[in-house]
């Protein structure tokens, strides 16, 4: 018996070793393993349901009305593929009506067969789903993992009062799948489904938590309409452009025109026109394009925007004009907030927060918790998020970085627009290279900029980081919430005496650095976010 | 066997006292323990591979006749690749330690832009040991320590594999004996 594994280990199975056992090692593997069973081989892996689970939870389907939702949408979706079948035909050629005809009964029967094999269930511990009709999958979360129920519902689903249902859940390995979708179920269901999977107490008597009436849900925000006003500000304005502009061709092309002919028209009369006019229509068409669009984009995405807590210590975000979307952030799975300004945002005094929270993938809307908004409303909802004082968090007075960090930010702007000026001369000497001469003055008021930006604080309960000049980004991550640190120093910075630090957490974007600290500062603060782990690394 | 709480562990070879030319200016002492010296063969190998890569289509180029100043880079190919591994390998090797403490891993890493890294036990969710096909030819291992974050894995490189496999069960010990999802 090999001393230090447990004597009660199952013989052949490292019991409670996740690690590989790399061949042509030593064994690690107890000597007395059960003679018949090759040493290394799992013979004790037991099929069936888990430890611990009821096998008798009921599985649950989707809703039955997605009978209908999925084969209508897919069929909406193939519309334009049938009426070119159907349209594009001889006369008395029937084939491409049966063409037609097979492929609505194949999306019908698909919508069908997905329905008939989706079903989930929720136990104790794990949320299961198992999908598919021709490839099986199970995908199962456990419970303790779950960081967030996202209930989204696109204009097919909201007819029908059902929801779409993403649970979020931390990932801890490189293997665990991070979460699972439910497409879809009733309004009720979702609803219940999203109390159920974030109260933490749920594991306790389930009836306790709903029988004691708690406090009712806490309004933190609300929409205003005044906020329009910083929607061309940011850079949904860019997808702005795009949409105004499809939708002015679509209806073109609907009116009978061809959007590419008016096109060239125009092009051809601009010509005449001149350059100063030319450049000016344009820029003004897309300017006016930007606006609406944004606008627009703003209403669709805003409209009905709430933040509220709830009694069962969620988070949740309510929002959107055609397509419904409800963001739920358990609590304790809060590691503190962002507040995010884009320079032309910041020019208007707008900011927007978001929330960090263990958990909170890209796909779950990257944690944003209100629209852009005035900055003083952004540090108004963080801290009513964090629920700490603003100077405690994002609105903390900052401690400025040695002088050495802000030179860098300086030489490092202008560094590579210098070498971009010099190759712009050498490519042309007469046009691009003197109009790239522009790029140096703005690349200096950016670094100086980011000089000025720069700063961090630790305050009672939260790391405090600002930086950044195009994206001005304030981050106060709570002490807790740092589990690693990164340290890189380039030649550059030992020379300089600074370092960058970097605080690792679950949340976000996984680590958050303070750019140029002081040597000797950079693990001062280590040591005082984490100092059981880092003071007896101290010099 | 190693005593799971003794601070500094005592892993891998003897540690050989090299004078600390790295000495960082970072007030942060070097991690206790040196990784395995086969690690010097293996990054040489490793660099080896690489140097082949970029080597073979000058080489072959230029004997089946391209352009003649394909034999001058591929000399100065070939010498500062051999420069780099006489001189990089043996350095990376003063330079990458490692430490498991009571309450952290804690390794040194890179030899231009020097990096650290803190992965507190308490947070750490799994370990995973890694064997290359050039790592297993000269018996060595790489431990990996994620934590909830995927910014934050912990990696240690060239351990001699018995040493790795007793460090990741050391580690899979203690983590599971910490309470809580480690987030």
């Amino acid at each position: 018996m090999t001393p230090g594994l447990p004597a009660d280990a199952t013989p052949g199975v490292p019991a409670d070793v996740s690690v590989d056992a790399p061949a042509g090692l030593p064994a690690d593997v107890p000597a007395d393993a059960t003679p018949g069973v090759p040493a290394g081989f799992p013979a004790a892996a037991t099929p069936g349901p888990a430890p611990g689970v009821p096998a008798d939870t009921p599985w649950r389907r989707l809703d039955p009305r997605m009978l209908v939702v999925m084969p209508v949408s897919g069929l909406v979706r193939l519309l334009p593929a049938f009426a070119v079948l159907l349209l594009t035909g001889r006369e008395g050629d029937l084939s491409r009506v049966w063409f037609t005809l097979i492929g609505v009964a194949a999306v019908v029967l698909l919508g069908v067969l997905r329905w008939r094999f989706t079903r989930y269930r929720i136990t104790v511990d794990r949320v299961e789903l198992h999908s598919g009709w021709l490839r099986r999958q199970r995908r199962s979360v456990p419970r303790d993992r779950i960081r967030t129920v996202d209930l989204t519902a696109r204009l097919e689903h909201r007819i029908f009062a059902l929801s779409v249902v993403k649970i979020g859940a931390a990932t801890g390995g490189s293997s665990d799948q991070p979460g699972l979708a439910l497409d879809a179920v009733s309004n009720a269901e979702a609803n219940r489904l999203r109390r159920e999977l974030l109260d933490r107490s749920a594991v306790a008597p389930a009836s306790t938590s709903i029988s004691t009436a708690g406090p009712p849900s806490v309004e933190l925000a609300r929409l205003h309409w005044a906020w329009l006003r910083f929607a061309p500000l940011t850079f949904s304005s860019l997808a702005g452009i795009g949409v105004v502009l499809s939708a002015v061709s679509n209806l073109l092309n609907d009116v009978g025109l061809n959007a590419g002919h008016l096109a060239g028209d125009a092009v051809d009369r601009l010509a005449r026109a001149g350059v100063a006019v030319a450049v000016g229509l344009v820029g003004l068409t897309v300017l006016l394009a930007a606006v609406v669009g944004s606008l627009l984009l703003f209403v669709a995405r805003w409209s009905g925007y709430r933040l509220t807590r709830e009694p069962d210590g969620t988070l949740r975000v309510r929002r959107g004009l055609l397509t419904r979307r409800s963001l739920s952030v358990s609590e304790s799975r809060l590691r503190g907030v962002e507040i995010a300004e884009p320079m032309l945002l910041r020019a208007g005094r707008g900011a927007q927060t978001r929330a960090l929270a263990a958990g909170l993938a890209k796909d779950t809307q990257g944690g944003v918790v209100q629209p852009p908004v005035p900055r003083a409303e952004a540090h108004r909802v963080a801290s009513a998020v964090a629920r700490a004082a603003p100077a405690e968090i994002t609105d903390a007075p900052l401690r400025r970085h040695p002088t050495a960090a802000r030179r860098r930010r300086l030489t490092r702007a202008l560094g590579p627009t210098v070498v971009l000026v010099v190759a712009a001369f050498l490519v042309d000497p007469h046009v691009v290279g003197p109009s790239s001469l522009v790029l140096l003055p703005m690349m200096f008021l950016v670094g100086l900029d980011r000089a000025r930006v720069l700063g961090h604080a630790l305050t009672g309960g939260y790391l405090v980081v600002r930086q950044g000049s195009v994206v001005r980004r304030t981050v106060a991550l709570q002490r807790t919430g740092v589990i690693g640190w990164r340290v890189r120093q380039s030649p550059f910075q030992r020379r300089a005496g600074v370092a960058t630090v970097e605080a690792v957490t679950g949340a976000g974007r996984g680590a958050y650095p303070v750019i140029d600290m002081a040597a000797d500062d950079a693990v001062e603060l280590m040591a005082q976010v984490t100092p059981a782990a880092v003071k007896t690394l101290h010099t | 066997m190693i005593q799971p709480r003794a601070a500094p562990t005592t892993l891998g070879p003897p540690i050989r006292h090299t004078p600390d030319v790295t000495a960082p200016p970072l007030p942060l002492r070097a991690p206790a323990n040196q990784v395995s010296p086969r690690a010097v063969r293996w990054w040489q190998l490793r660099d080896l591979t690489t140097l082949l890569v970029l080597l073979a289509p000058q080489v072959v180029l230029a004997v089946i006749g391209g352009p003649g100043w394909l034999f001058a880079t591929a000399i100065g190919t070939a010498v500062l690749g051999v420069a780099y591994l006489l001189l990089i390998p043996p350095l990376l090797f003063r330079i990458h330690r490692w430490e498991v403490t009571d309450e952290a891993v804690y390794t040194r890493s890179g030899w231009l832009v020097r990096e650290w890294r803190i992965a507190p036990i308490s947070r750490v969710q799994t370990v995973d040991t890694e064997h290359g096909p050039l790592q297993q030819l000269l018996k060595l291992a790489s431990v990996t320590v994620t934590t909830a974050s995927a910014k934050g894995p912990v990696t240690i490189r060239g351990l001699a594999a018995d040493d790795a496999a007793e460090l990741a069960r050391l580690l899979t010990e203690t983590t599971q004996a910490t309470p809580g999802d480690a987030t």
